[in-house]
């Protein structure tokens, strides 16, 4: 059996030996677009692309551990604290300045190591039949009011909370930050989950009130259950308010990788208008960054929105975050 | 890595002990006789102490790495106010399942065993099937229908339907070879009904009531999965949380620490306290006296309850998984097909049960053919691995290659077998164990007086006979690696998914129709065999003294 199983194993291997080479990529981004992405790079460029997926603040401590052994020829993640950690550690390369140039400066790493590729925007997830709009909190802080108590939800380990405790702590400073994170814990007790994911689902079902989760997970549940089984909504804070972030999805060739010359062309197909219309049309509801290319899916324009003005640097690495999770007892 | 591995291996456990029960009552008088009182031959003492210190390593390894991290570092990090809420919601879960597993398997087990019940054969099946499917299937089943299941109360629902058959088996085993005589004994002598139950008929099983609850502890310390699912915290999904935001070794050994300690103190407290002295019956012929008591009109209320108990821990996620499969799935998301998930099951599994089996060999052998306080500490010490959660087994493994060994082996499929080998290890040694203590030492050198060279009499007269202890053995731990989550998250090779991480893969993007078929396999190939090797077990002990 061993035998048997070991031979067809190989055989499924050896199927995807691609003739043009092969790159392996880490992701921390979400399966739906990554797969999609990689289909699409493939056939253009008969590079066969090895995909090692996990959560993206692991596969980055993974690279730092591994060093010059890391297999790792890109990395593609949902935010961007986790590749500024990477390139303060100097791991990742520079860019080509025409890959660069596809994507806005503001949403690009400030020493040219990395590309924004997609971006969400933070959201209110709601469900109407245990809280009116009107009653909402506007602003991030409030979060923290004792009238939100048991009402909220919130997951500490997702990486995604990460650029809005930074903006927060940017904004309010150290201790007020930590205390706005002790009064959502106490809030939130009784629905503190593991992923965004869960959140979405558990708002919906009308198990807990509201989270505070990027947009396109609630737009990911609609289409997968269907607009007639949606029972919740999405509203935003107000304009400018440090809670209403948008999160870049960036991408980098890893300074140590052995396939650079594909690394790159792959990074700069993610940019590409072939690789952002993959995205604008996948049902990850990511906004693409790559200008010229915008978003087919009926949520609001990505021009339109009214985020902080907090900048890529300011949101800096997850450390901070992860040490603010840890002081208020939530990690 | 929910469920972890922890609840297949320990579950495994439960038919061992049953065995372990068996030599201890009946085996006993044989076996003894056939020890050599003279040292191991040194091959045999090399092999089992090199057996020992591989599956001591990860321990070993955490415990130098964390005096490394910094006595300082390690206990800001445990000294946090995560761990105090930690504890709390540990402590109470575990208590709480542990004393309605106890209930449930012990009423069951006495309806089976004690009483007229009809269909008794059936239900003995039914009772026992959930054991086999893996926890995060039945909290999967409940979570995706209900949406009032989750938190401590989900929790306590969930682990209570899928580890209660931890005590029923035990107890149950109990429950035939105790002699009935004493109960008819108390009965003519004056005692009440209602007293004769509490003081007499669970006097007798208290010993496996008390194993079963050992059992049920050590899988809710180390369940992963189910608690992902139901959004419940633990010390076990929370140090899968802390690995995933920080690849950082002290922090994974902080709260890994505290874990092994919970469960270092329920092994420790269970060779202390567990009650001990004979109440099995006296001779061979004694149980034939067996009467069963009537149930009479309270057949059909028990029966009901039955048949819901039933409905709840195998009807639920069999119903979910075939629902959610019909439903189908609107945006298929991409994933490896059912059969090369299974292809790399298949391979991991094989080579972990057969190496485990292999590497159980000599340890068995030390300590049954060549007894002495080393030997048996030997024995002993192995058994620690059933202290450590399969998530801190494979991070152990996992530092230690990228650390120490130049990142040989790190990210590839030897070091996910190596991993389950250490952690199915205990299973493999109580099948081997038991199918070499009824083998008369005899055989092997009337073989060698024959002419036959030392190595030849062992292999063909010896492992032959073991033979079928020793594909149960390796069906086992076959069977656990199935159905393990943890560690397989932690250390699956790039480009592979088994069964369990696609499964995984599917439920978090709540891809719930594509998830579904996956948990559907995995019952399918894990339930039955598991019953078959159950049943094997159970007859073992009985075999060997009654000749039923």
């Amino acid at each position: 059996m061993v035998l048997v199983a070991a031979i067809m194993l190989s055989a499924c291997g050896s199927s995807s030996t691609g003739s043009r080479g092969s790159i392996t990529l880490y992701s921390g981004q979400h399966v739906q677009s990554t797969d999609a992405l990689i289909a699409g790079f493939e056939k253009l460029t008969g590079i066969t692309v090895n995909l090692r997926s996990n959560d993206e603040d692991t596969l980055a401590d993974q690279m730092v551990t591994e060093g010059a052994r890391s297999p790792a020829d890109v990395f593609f993640t949902e935010n961007s604290p986790v590749l500024q950690f990477l390139s303060g550690k100097g791991l990742l390369a520079t860019l080509p300045s025409s890959t660069l140039a596809r994507t806005s400066s503001a949403f690009n790493s400030p020493r040219g190591n990395w590309v924004g590729v997609s971006a969400r925007v933070s959201v209110l997830i709601y469900n109407p039949k245990l809280i009116a709009k009107r009653q909402l909190p506007t602003s991030v802080l409030q979060l923290a009011s004792p009238k939100y108590k048991g009402l909220l939800a919130v997951a500490p380990g997702e990486t995604d909370v990460q650029p809005i405790i930074a903006s927060v702590l940017h904004t309010y400073g150290h201790a007020r930050a930590v205390a706005w994170l002790e009064g959502v814990k106490a809030n939130a007790s009784g629905h503190i989950l593991a992923n965004s994911e869960s959140i979405a689902n558990e708002v919906n079902r009308g198990e807990v009130a509201f989270a505070l989760v990027n947009q396109y997970y609630w737009w990911r549940l609609r289409a997968e259950i269907g607009v007639s089984n949606v029972s919740s909504k999405i509203a935003y804070f107000a304009a400018r308010d440090p809670g209403y972030v948008i999160d870049v999805s960036g991408a980098a060739v890893l300074r140590l990788s052995t396939h650079k010359a594909a690394a790159r062309k792959f990074v700069a197909f993610l940019v590409s208008r072939a690789g952002q219309e993959i995205i604008a049309h996948s049902i990850s509801f990511e906004y693409p960054l790559a200008s010229g290319v915008a978003t087919v899916q009926p949520e609001t324009p990505f021009s339109q929105l009214q985020p902080n003005s907090i900048t890529i640097p300011e949101l800096g690495t997850g450390s901070p975050a992860i040490a603010l999770l840890h002081e208020a007892g939530l990690l | 890595m929910s469920s972890p591995a922890a609840p297949q291996r320990s579950r495994a456990t439960s038919s061992t002990q049953i065995l372990e029960r068996g030599d201890s009552t009946s085996g006993h008088s044989t076996a003894t006789s056939h020890v050599r009182t003279t040292r191991g031959p040194t091959a045999l003492t090399v092999a089992s102490t090199a057996v020992a210190l591989i599956l001591l390593g990860p321990l070993v390894f955490l415990l130098v790495e964390s005096s490394g991290a910094g006595a300082h570092q390690i206990a800001r990090l445990i000294w946090r106010p995560l761990t105090a809420t930690l504890l709390w919601n540990t402590v109470r879960l575990t208590v709480v399942v542990t004393v309605l597993c106890a209930i449930i398997g012990t009423l069951t087990a006495w309806c089976v065993e004690r009483t007229d019940l009809p269909l008794r054969r059936m239900w003995a099946v039914l009772i026992v099937i959930p054991f086999a499917i893996p926890d995060f299937v039945i909290a999967f089943g409940w979570a995706s229908l209900f949406t009032w299941v989750h938190g401590f109360e989900g929790a306590v629902l969930v682990m209570t339907l899928a580890v209660y058959p931890l005590v029923y088996l035990p107890v149950a085993a109990s429950f035939r070879n105790a002699d009935p005589g004493l109960e008819e004994a108390a009965r003519s002598l004056g005692l009440g009904r209602l007293s004769t139950f509490f003081r007499v008929t669970l006097a007798q099983v208290r010993g496996a009531i008390f194993g079963g609850c050992v059992l049920v502890s050590l899988v809710v310390l180390a369940e992963f999965g189910a608690f992902e699912i139901l959004g419940f915290r633990t010390f076990t999904t929370e140090i899968f949380t802390e690995f995933q935001l920080s690849f950082n070794i002290a922090t994974a050994c902080a709260l890994s620490l505290v874990l092994i300690l919970l469960s270092g103190l329920i092994l420790g407290g269970d060779w202390i306290i567990r009650p001990k002295g004979r109440t099995a019956r006296t001779g061979p012929l004694a149980q034939q006296s067996l009467r069963r008591h009537e149930l009479g009109a309270a057949r059909w209320p028990v029966l009901l309850t039955l048949l819901a108990l039933v409905a709840l821990s195998l009807g639920v996620p069999i119903g979910a998984s075939i629902y959610w499969m019909a439903r189908g799935t609107k945006f298929a998301l991409g994933g490896v097909s059912i059969l090369n998930a299974g292809l790399h099951t298949a391979f991991f599994g094989a080579c972990a049960g057969a190496i485990a089996t292999v590497a159980a060999i000599p340890v068995a052998l030390l300590a049954i053919r060549h007894d002495s306080l080393k030997a048996r500490l030997m024995e002993r010490s192995t058994y620690l691995v059933l202290a450590m959660p399969g998530l801190v087994i494979a991070l152990a493994l996992s530092y230690f290659a990228e650390r120490y060994a130049g990142g040989f082996g790190y990210q590839t499929s030897a070091l996910l077998i190596l991993a389950y080998s250490i952690l199915f290890f205990p299973l493999a040694l109580v099948g081997v164990r038991a199918s070499i203590i009824h083998i008369p030492v005899g055989f092997e050198e009337a073989a060698r007086s024959l002419g036959q060279s030392r190595r030849r009499a062992f292999l063909r007269v010896t492992m032959r006979i073991a033979g079928p202890g020793l594909a149960a053995s390796f069906c086992l731990v076959f069977l656990a690696t199935i159905t393990e989550l943890t560690a397989t998250l932690l250390l699956v090779p790039i480009n592979v998914q088994t069964l369990s991480t696609q499964f995984w893969a599917y439920q978090q993007n709540l891809s719930y129709g594509q998830a579904a078929p996956f948990a559907l396999v995995i019952v399918l190939i894990a339930a039955v065999p598991s019953y078959v090797i159950s049943r094997y077990f159970d007859r073992l002990p009985a075999r060997a003294t009654a000749g039923q």
